[in-house]
C-alpha cells in the first residue's frame, strides 16, 4: 500500500515536471547543442549556406580574428566596470533604504523603477541624455563651466564606452540594491547594538557585521550580474550599435552581426560556443573565489 | 574590534547629528539618481520641437513650449497602439504559460520525492545565467523549421522558457513554506493528488502566483533580441523593438520628440506595475534569487 502510494506520487511528480523540462530543453539545451554541432561546419554565403564539414576551422579562424579579440576585450571592460560600480552604488542605496525615514515606502518604490523599465527604451533615453548638441550631460557641464564646447559622447570610442557603462549602472543598480536590502533586513539589530557598546565606528560595524553577513546576497547578485553583463546586447545595440569603430562592440553584438548581417552561421555558432564556455568559466571562477572568501569571513565572525 | 581609536569614539558620539544631515541628502540623491533620466524623457515628450532644440536646455518650459504634438506625430508615423497590443498579448500569454507549466513543476520539486531532483534544480539554476544571445541562433533554426517567423508563438514559447527558472525557484520556495497539514488532511479524506492540488493547494497559491506573474510579465515586456529577430512584420512588433527602430524621415533627422513619447508610452505599463506591486516585486525577486 505504501509502495503503491509512493509510486503514484512519483508518477504524478514526473507528470507535473516534464512539461517544464521539455520547454527548458527546447529553448536552452537544444540551441547550445545545436551551436556546438554547427560550429564544425562552414555555413555561409560562400557556399550558398549549404553546410560543409570543416572540423575546427571556425575555431582556428577565431584565434586569428582581431575583431573577436577586440569584442572580448570590450566585453571584459564593460563587465568589470559595470558590475563593480553597481555593487558599490547598490550597497550604498541599500544602506540608505534600510534606514528609517519618512516616505521610505515611496523611495523604495522609486528605487526599483529603473530595473523594471525596458532596456531598449531606456537606451533611447540615455542616447538623448548623451546627445552631443542637446544632451543634458553637455548642458550641465557647460553651465558649470567645465567644458567650452559640447562633447560628442557617443562619437568617440572611449567616451561611448563610458556612456554605455553609465546607462547600464543606472539601469541595473536597483537589482543589486533590492537583493542587498533584503539581506540587510535579515541582520538582527542587536548585533549592531553590541558593536556600538564596544565603541565601534559605523565603518567598523559595517566591516565586521554587515559585510560578512551580507556575503551570500553579494555572491548571488554578483553571479547574476556577471552573467547578464557578459551577455549585454540591447542597451549597447540601441545606444551605439557597437560603434564608433567597434569601440563598444561586445561579443553579443558581434555574434548577432555575424549571423544576421553576414549570414555566417557556422562561424556564429563557434562564437556562441566559445562565449558560452567563457561565461561558464567566469561564473565558475567567481563562485569559487566567493565561496572561499565566504568561508574565511564566516570563520572570522 | 577590541581596540578603538579616539577618533572613532568621537565619530560614535557625533553619529546622530551626522545622520540627521547625511541621511536626507543620501535619500535625495537616491531619488534624483533613479528619477532624473525618466523625468527628462517625460519632459522632452511634452515639449515643442523648438523647445527641445533650444540651447541651453529648457528645464522649466513656459506653457507655450508645451504640447501634445510629439504623441500625435508618433501615432501618425507608426501603429503604436499595435505595438502596445502585441507586447501585452505576448507578455500575458507567456506569463500564463510560465505559471501553468512552472508552478506544477515547482510543487513536484518541493513536495514529491523525485529521482534526479537535485540535477533538475541545478539545471534550472544554471539556465538562469544564460544570456539570450547564446540561444537566438538555435531558436532561429526551430522558428524556420516550424515556420513560426512573424508568429506570436515565436516569442511566446521562448519567453515562457526564459521565465520558467524564476517561476520554478520562487514557487518552490513558496511551497516549501506552506504548512503540509492541509495536504495531509486532504489525503486522509481520500483526495487524489491532482484533485488535492486543484481544490486545496491552488487557492492558497494565488498570491504567490501573482507575485511571480508580475516578474515574468516585466521580463517578457522588456525582451529584445528574440523580438528583434523573429518578428519582422511592422504591425506585429513589440514596443522595445519598435521604439528602438523609430527613425526620422531622413537619416539626418532624428525624431527626438516622438522617440521620447514612445519611451514614455512603452514604460507607463511597467511604471504602473511597479507603483502598485512594489512589495510583491521585491518579495519575488529576493525569494527567487536568494533562496534559489
Amino acid at each position: 500500500m505504501v509502495d503503491y502510494v509512493r509510486a503514484q506520487e512519483r508518477r504524478t511528480g514526473w507528470l507535473l515536471t516534464i512539461p517544464a523540462i521539455a520547454v527548458l530543453a527546447l529553448v536552452f539545451a537544444y540551441p547550445i547543442l545545436r551551436a556546438v554541432w554547427q560550429s564544425f561546419f562552414t555555413i555561409n554565403l560562400g557556399n550558398q549556406l549549404s553546410p560543409a564539414f570543416t572540423g575546427l576551422d571556425n575555431y582556428a579562424r577565431m584565434a586569428q580574428d582581431g575583431r573577436f579579440w577586440n569584442t572580448l576585450w570590450n566585453t571584459t571592460i564593460f563587465t568589470v566596470a559595470t558590475v563593480s560600480l553597481e555593487l558599490v552604488l547598490g550597497m550604498g542605496i541599500a544602506l540608505v533604504l534600510n534606514q528609517s525615514f519618512r516616505g521610505r515606502g515611496i523611495v523604495r518604490t522609486i528605487a526599483i523603477l529603473p530595473w523594471a523599465l525596458p532596456t531598449a527604451l531606456i537606451a533611447l533615453a540615455w542616447t538623448w541624455i548623451f546627445n552631443d548638441q542637446y544632451g543634458v550631460v553637455n548642458d550641465i557641464l557647460l553651465r558649470l563651466g567645465l567644458i567650452q564646447t559640447g562633447i560628442n559622447w557617443l562619437g568617440n570610442p572611449t567616451l561611448a564606452m563610458i556612456s554605455v557603462i553609465v546607462a547600464d549602472v543606472w539601469k541595473t543598480t536597483p537589482f543589486i540594491s533590492i537583493l542587498l536590502l533584503a539581506g540587510l533586513q535579515s541582520i538582527p539589530s542587536d548585533l549592531y547594538e553590541a558593536q556600538a557598546i564596544d565603541g565601534a565606528s559605523p565603518w567598523q560595524s559595517f566591516r565586521q557585521v554587515t559585510l560578512p553577513l551580507l556575503l551570500p546576497q553579494i555572491v548571488i547578485a554578483l553571479l547574476f550580474r556577471l552573467a547578464q553583463a557578459f551577455g549585454i546586447f540591447d542597451l549597447i545595440s540601441v545606444m551605439t550599435g557597437g560603434g564608433p569603430g567597434g569601440g563598444t562592440e561586445t561579443v553579443s553584438l558581434y555574434i548577432y552581426a555575424t549571423v544576421m548581417r553576414y549570414l555566417d552561421f557556422g562561424y556564429g555558432a563557434a562564437l556562441v560556443v566559445v562565449t558560452f564556455l567563457l561565461l561558464v568559466l567566469v561564473v565558475a571562477i567567481a563562485s569559487f573565489f566567493l565561496s572561499r572568501s565566504r568561508k574565511r569571513a564566516s570563520g572570522a565572525v | 574590534m577590541t581596540t578603538t581609536s579616539p577618533e572613532n569614539q568621537q565619530a560614535t558620539v557625533h553619529r546622530p547629528s551626522v545622520r540627521r544631515f547625511i541621511l536626507p541628502i543620501a535619500v535625495a540623491l537616491t531619488v534624483l539618481f533613479c528619477l532624473a533620466p525618466i523625468l527628462w524623457e517625460l519632459l522632452t515628450s511634452f515639449k515643442t520641437d523648438d523647445a527641445i532644440a533650444e540651447i541651453p536646455n529648457v528645464y522649466f518650459p513656459s506653457p507655450n513650449q508645451l504640447t501634445l504634438d510629439q504623441y500625435q506625430k508618433l501615432f501618425e508615423r507608426r501603429p503604436f497602439l499595435n505595438y502596445l497590443f502585441n507586447s501585452f498579448l505576448v507578455s500575458l500569454a507567456s506569463t500564463v504559460l510560465a505559471l501553468g507549466i512552472g508552478a506544477p513543476a515547482a510543487y513536484a520539486l518541493a513536495r514529491l520525492k523525485l529521482q534526479g531532483e537535485r540535477i533538475i534544480l541545478a539545471g534550472v539554476l544554471i539556465v538562469t545565467l544564460f544570456p539570450p544571445i547564446l540561444l537566438f541562433l538555435g531558436l532561429l533554426d526551430i522558428v524556420r523549421y516550424l515556420n513560426l517567423g512573424n508568429n506570436y508563438l515565436s516569442l511566446i514559447i521562448p519567453y515562457t522558457a526564459i521565465n520558467l527558472p524564476l517561476t520554478i525557484l520562487v514557487m518552490r520556495s513558496f511551497f516549501q513554506q506552506l504548512p503540509k497539514d492541509l495536504e495531509d488532511a486532504a489525503r486522509v479524506d481520500g483526495y487524489s493528488t491532482p484533485r488535492m492540488l486543484l481544490d486545496i493547494v491552488l487557492p492558497m497559491t494565488l498570491p504567490a502566483l501573482a507575485t511571480t506573474g508580475i516578474l515574468t510579465f516585466i521580463a517578457a515586456w522588456n525582451e529584445f533580441i528574440f523580438a528583434l529577430t523573429f518578428i519582422t512584420r511592422e504591425d506585429m512588433k513589440t514596443v522595445p523593438v519598435a521604439g528602438a527602430q523609430l527613425g526620422g524621415a531622413s537619416p539626418f533627422e532624428i525624431p527626438f520628440g516622438p522617440i521620447a513619447a514612445a519611451t514614455v508610452l512603452g514604460t507607463i505599463p511597467l511604471v504602473l506595475l511597479v507603483l502598485i506591486f512594489q512589495r510583491r516585486i521585491v518579495q519575488g525577486l529576493t525569494s527567487g534569487a536568494v533562496k534559489g
